[in-house]
């Protein structure tokens, strides 16, 4: 909507004249401007993505754009190798084991918390979220320890888990949520302050209990910051390599895609070429996520609540 | 329907800070009662206590003969309709007026009718499906009202339902809503800073200031008799002459001229009141006389003002639009000696 009713410096100002001639040149700059940074930004992706097509021999010795100029040499033999021997099938239903749950739950414990912080009346509450958004600054290298010794102390790994007949990945999921969990409620909290309180007083006064405000008001309002969050945290989960292979790098048949790949190349000395072709791989799934949930990102769902 | 007491009621928000003060007021059953007064006099809050939306420091509120100081705002049987509308964004029109049904848990069947004839009421039944954004601003007004409708419930609050409109709207709406009120039969509690609106709409008005009550009344018992300086003031367009007057026996004196008071008072300083219509270009024996040199003349076609000096003293006169004078001029006016006010010079209170 906003784009039709923009104005159009063009039909204002008189052709040729000096406004015109400014206001040209400012667009051509920031034209230039931003399809050069573009270009920087792409460059080692497209790299990437060449080299996965090109044979083993080639990517050692020469660079990758020489790859356009002949002989053409390219190959599906990356693809192929890195099918064969790795245990994809497993490592790509873990991943998803994984990102759900670890999505999941962070963000629907935030979403009850920042109602909480953003519209109830508790003592202590601005102390409370200040010390819950102060975590963000805590490294989560700096948890490892601790957390991984709490966990086997108390028989959260995979191993223990399944005897006790819990999934594998519960320790996974407890760590992903507690690492997501600051973010998503301070990003969460902000947006549903923003939410006009007119509507929570003529809630109340229809008679809506504070769940009934949750589920049926701020929820149904809050789809964008939500389609965000998720794409956000399941973007997170699933590229992350390092919680994984600290809470449960050590069984293979639990571990992630992203686990997995990392383990293809290690096992296999210097392939970099699977490296390439893997990479493309494990993109597939958050591309397909983030096209799906980003028609979310609708602009304005706000609007008609209040004066307009 | 019910009648709506308050009883010494006190909103303090912190040991100084108390924003209404001992506020006493009988609102009638079926009453439309207007409150008034500047921002941040009060008012709002007055009847965000009544609504259940803040609670009540001291004293008490009674809808009917029930106290409901204690009582959640959905038990309290009342509807509002706010200043935003607050309308549900994601929500239909007919949702947003069935949601309060929902909340009762009332059969789907009996909803639909309310709903149904709440939009008919309102001339909303071909924007049922719609959202609240496709909708004028006009529309999302009917909306929140119809909101409050269904519910039938004893009494309507309205927090300054007209300010988001544009003019032409407001005066429609506001003789709209005057008909809804005979129709309904329910007590109406209306805030607004509007004196027009209060003057137009209300069956009585109670004017607030700076957290206390200053006056009860009808429209014209106010505009008539005003209790106060500030009643005196905010009541009326534009605004009443006053002006400094030292006052023996029955006659006040003026820096510009000297008039005769319907009744004797004592001697002493006050302040003499007058709206502009009592300053015309008609003298006789009910009227005292007085010299104006005109500053600005305002022509409004079916009126004339005339805003100049008397002696020391700004005054502005209503005349006949026919009456010719300029900026310059120096014209003589009479002062209808009927309508005088005087007020006293500390406590402010309206002496006749």
């Amino acid at each position: 909507m906003s784009v039709a009713t923009a104005a159009r410096p063009e039909s204002t100002a008189a052709v040729w004249s000096p406004q015109w001639i400014a206001q040209r040149f400012s667009r051509v700059i920031l034209h230039v401007a931003v399809i050069g940074l573009t270009i920087v930004w792409i460059v080692p992706t497209v790299g990437l993505l060449v080299s996965s097509f090109r044979p083993a021999v080639a990517i050692l010795n020469t660079g990758w754009w020489t790859a356009f100029s002949p002989p053409f040499q390219f190959t599906l033999q990356n693809y192929r190798d890195m099918l064969d021997q790795s245990n994809l099938g497993t490592a790509i239903f873990n991943s998803f084991m994984v990102s759900i749950p670890s999505t999941v739950i962070p963000v629907a414990v935030a979403a009850f918390a920042a109602y909480a912080f953003a519209w109830m009346k508790f003592p202590a509450r601005d102390w409370i979220f200040l010390a819950f958004v102060g975590l963000l600054a805590v490294p989560l290298q700096l948890t490892f320890v601790p957390v991984l010794s709490f966990f086997v102390q108390h028989g959260i790994v995979p191993d223990k888990l399944t005897e006790v007949g819990l999934p594998p990945w519960l320790g996974l999921w407890l760590a992903h949520a507690g690492y997501g969990l600051p973010f998503s409620t301070y990003l969460l909290a902000n947006f549903f302050r923003a939410l006009p309180s007119d509507l929570f007083e003529s809630a109340e006064i229809d008679g809506a209990g504070t769940l009934t405000v949750f589920f049926r008001i701020i929820l149904p309002l809050s789809v964008p910051a939500l389609a965000s969050l998720i794409i956000f945290q399941f973007l997170w989960v699933w590229n992350d390599v390092l919680v994984a292979l600290i809470y449960v790098g050590g069984s293979p048949d639990v571990a992630p895609l992203t686990v997995n790949l990392a383990d293809l190349t290690n096992s296999l000395g210097q392939n970099y070429q699977l490296l390439t072709s893997a990479a493309f791989f494990s993109m597939v799934i958050p591309i397909v996520v983030f096209l799906s949930l980003q028609r979310y990102f609708v602009r304005g769902i706000l609007a008609g609540s209040v004066k307009g | 329907m019910a009648s709506v007491t308050y009883d010494h009621v006190v909103k303090r928000y912190t040991a100084d800070v108390t924003v209404v003060k001992d506020f006493n007021v009988e609102i009638k059953d079926k009453e439309f009662m207007v409150l008034v007064g500047p921002s941040g006099c009060g008012k709002s809050t007055a009847l965000r206590m009544l609504a259940g939306l803040e609670a009540i420091t001291e004293g008490q509120i009674r809808i009917g003969d029930r106290v409901v100081n204690n009582v959640a705002a959905k038990d309290r049987d009342i509807a509002m309709v706010f200043q935003s509308y607050a309308l549900y964004p994601h929500m239909s029109v007919y949702d947003n007026m069935a949601f309060p049904l929902q909340m009762q848990h009332m059969p789907k069947a009996d909803i639909d009718k309310r709903v149904k004839n709440a939009s008919r009421i309102l001339g909303l039944d071909n924007f049922l499906k719609r959202k609240p954004r496709a909708l004028s601003g006009g529309q999302r007004q009917r909306v929140a009202l119809g909101r409050a409708i269904v519910r039938s419930p004893k009494v309507f609050l309205l927090d300054e339902p007209l300010s988001n409109l544009d003019a032409k709207l407001r005066g429609q709406t506001r003789i709209e809503l005057q008909k809804l009120h005979r129709d309904l039969e329910t007590t109406f509690i209306y805030v607004t800073h509007d004196q027009v609106e209060a003057m137009t709409m209300g069956d009585r008005i109670a004017i607030m200031n700076a957290g206390i009550l200053q006056q009860v009344g009808t429209p014209g018992d106010i505009y008539d008799h005003p209790a106060n300086l500030f009643v005196a003031g905010f009541i009326g367009s534009p605004t009443m002459n006053f002006v400094p007057v030292t006052t023996s026996d029955s006659t006040a004196k003026a820096s510009g001229f000297e008039v005769k008071l319907p009744k004797s008072v004592p001697a002493g300083k006050g302040t003499l009141g007058f709206r502009p219509e009592s300053v015309t270009d008609r003298i006789s024996d009910q009227t005292g006389a007085l010299e104006m040199k005109v500053d600005v003349v305002e022509r409004l076609g079916s009126d004339q003002f005339l805003y100049g000096q008397v002696g020391g003293d700004t005054v502005t006169a209503r005349v006949d639009p026919k009456m010719k004078v300029e900026p310059g001029d120096t014209v003589r006016l009479g002062l209808d000696t009927r309508t005088l006010h005087l007020f006293d010079a500390q406590t402010e209170q309206a002496l006749i």
